[in-house]
């Protein structure tokens, strides 16, 4: 089997020399964060200076970043050029209530095209393909991301954006698109849909590769895409804080992720104690930000749970591999593609007057959609004789809860002490989708 | 004229009905009619009972969901048309049913028709008016 690679001279450097490019490159970004405020109290509190930076392992003196940061120093604040060397805003998917905003400078956006264009090359997506992007165009750094990659390798690009299937599948089957881009369970709504029309989806379409990411999924579903698309569905790995889609991107080998090492310098860590793990353990991926311009993140952390293999892989690359997400480290969720964490819901629940806090989150499956379901205690407070008043309220908390998490969830009243109490965070969510 | 009720909130699943039931009956609370109200999550349930301080408390003790309502008991003769004659008022006067249910006395020969109106006091006034017969809630607890 013949692999492609965007970018030989970077993909395929040696050990040796990645690190002393990955050093140097640290060592300039510490001086230019330097410069933002949160940095330099960050680094007075840990008694660290960048100038004690002397080799790579020496970056555990450092301390993280979080996405608290980012929202302590909303919405510029941690930005490290002034904004005329800002091109381009974007912000994270669905925590409409504290999002979190990241810049590009114009150097910044031609890295991260090149990085997608290093995705997209492993991924098998060539300047002879068409291109169906399916994310939605907008803030989120999902569609633009990929689409300037897709460009980039010379491929036809339709930014299609999301929703409209009936739409989606008329532009899909008519222009010919050879590769998918969207969520894995976008496109097995895509595949269902095609069944119901009456057609088979393996022959319906002319796609033959799918690059899905924006939630996680398990090796079963990438099967079932493969066998029922007839196509080959790889990974891909990004977050926006970071710089978006481009962190990381399976080859056809699949054998895991490649994290593009010399733009960002990766670590695993116990998510308990903050130690650095030996390769091969399973932890907190971090992550470091060795070229970024506009707003670098020093040993950012994901809360995303992986784990790293730095043995040569067959492709020829000699970046580090990661395996798919495993979870998180803290309480995300991650439904429909949209982020939202427990405590957005319980703000929500707060606000309605006679509500009392005591909440749970179901979140299920129903085919290939993510369903969300809040159940709330009933009291006498939010409790009505006239079936229109109680009905009223159910659709106005659900109204709120769509406005301020971004997301249809279904209302439920369940009876008083029906939600188990005392039992910590993890008894308030129960997700019931089979990873 | 009005008459006391109990709403329960009761969730869509099996026994809780059964619950309200055994916890009443335990206390000798005896009920006199009652309706259910349900969607496919949860259901209200309304009952008249014979004493419903007692049943307030049973209920609230029994952990559930209990409110006080005041309802307005109708009285008319049990023969076809019966019902017609008293929806007839209403519409001529432009009252405002938001519920309604009915049930049989055993020996005087007539039908209780419970209403909840959004302005019970002046429906009430207008029922009386137009001489329409109104129990009382000791009447009616009693019955």
């Amino acid at each position: 089997m013949s692999y492609n690679i965007w970018d030989p001279l970077h993909e395929c450097l040696d050990r040796k020399d990645l690190e002393r490019l990955q050093l140097e490159r640290l060592r300039a970004t510490l001086e230019r964060v330097s410069k933002v405020d949160c940095y330099r109290e960050k680094f007075k509190k840990s008694g660290v200076k960048p100038e004690d930076i002397h080799s790579l392992a020496d970056i555990a003196k450092l301390p993280f970043t979080v996405k608290d940061d980012m929202r302590d120093n909303y919405p510029y604040g941690l930005f490290a050029v002034p904004m005329r060397d800002v091109v381009r805003i974007h912000s994270s998917s669905g925590t409409t209530g504290k999002p979190t905003v990241v810049g590009y400078s114009r150097k910044d956006l031609n890295d991260w095209t090149s990085l997608v264009a290093r995705v997209m090359t492993a991924a098998g997506v060539g300047p002879e393909d068409i291109v169906h992007v399916a994310f939605g165009y907008g803030l989120f750094t999902g569609a633009f991301g990929l689409h300037y990659g897709a460009e980039k390798i010379g491929s036809a690009v339709i930014p299609m954006s999301g929703g409209n299937t009936e739409r989606q599948l008329i532009i899909l089957k008519d222009y010919g698109a050879t590769a998918l881009v969207c969520t894995p369970s976008y496109a097995l709504t895509l595949a269902d849909r095609i069944e119901k029309m009456g057609h088979d989806p393996r022959t319906y379409l002319s796609l033959k590769v799918g690059l899905f990411g924006g939630e996680p999924w398990s090796e079963e579903l990438r099967r079932e895409l493969e066998q029922r698309l007839n196509i080959v569905a790889t990974d891909n790995y990004g977050l926006s804080e970071i710089v978006g889609p481009g962190v990381a991107g399976e080859c056809l080998a699949r054998k895991g992720m490649h994290i593009f090492e010399d733009h960002f310098y990766p670590e695993i860590i116990d998510p308990d104690t903050g130690e650095v793990l030996p390769p091969g353990e399973k932890g907190e991926l971090v992550l470091t930000n060795l070229v970024q311009e506009a707003i670098p993140l020093i040993r950012y952390r994901t809360r995303d749970i992986t784990r790293l293999h730095y043995e040569k892989c067959e492709c020829g690359r000699t970046l580090v591999r990661m395996d798919k997400t495993m979870g998180r480290s803290d309480d995300m969720l991650i439904i429909k593609g949209v982020n939202v964490f427990p405590t957005q819901i319980e703000e929500v629940l707060f606000q309605v007057e006679g509500c009392e806090p005591h909440y749970q989150l179901v979140i299920e499956r129903e085919g290939t959609l993510d369903t969300l379901e809040v159940q709330v205690e009933v009291n006498e407070n939010i409790f009505f004789d006239e079936m229109r008043k109680q009905r009223a309220f159910v659709e106005m908390i659900e109204q709120r809860l769509a406005s301020n998490i971004g997301l249809h969830a279904k209302v439920k009243l369940v009876e008083p002490s029906a939600i188990p109490r005392h039992e910590g965070k993890a008894a308030r969510i129960i997700d019931k989708r089979n990873k | 004229m009005k008459v006391e009720q109990i709403s329960i909130f009761i969730e869509n699943k099996t026994g809780r009905l059964a619950e309200v039931a055994r916890v009443l009956g335990e206390r000798k609370v005896n009920i006199r009619a009652l309706s259910l109200a349900d969607t496919s999550d949860f259901g209200i349930l309304r009952l008249l009972v014979d004493d419903t301080a007692l049943a307030l408390t049973t209920l609230k003790e029994g952990g559930f969901t209990v409110n006080r309502t005041e309802v307005v008991a109708v009285e008319v003769p049990d023969r076809p048309g019966g019902l017609c004659s008293i929806l007839q008022v209403l519409d001529e006067c432009e009252i405002n049913v938001e519920y309604m249910y009915a049930f049989v006395e055993r020996n005087a020969g007539n039908a209780v028709i419970i209403f909840r109106f959004d302005d019970a006091d002046n429906a009430i006034k207008i029922l009386q008016q137009k001489e329409v017969s109104i129990l009382s809630g000791d009447k009616l607890y009693s019955l």
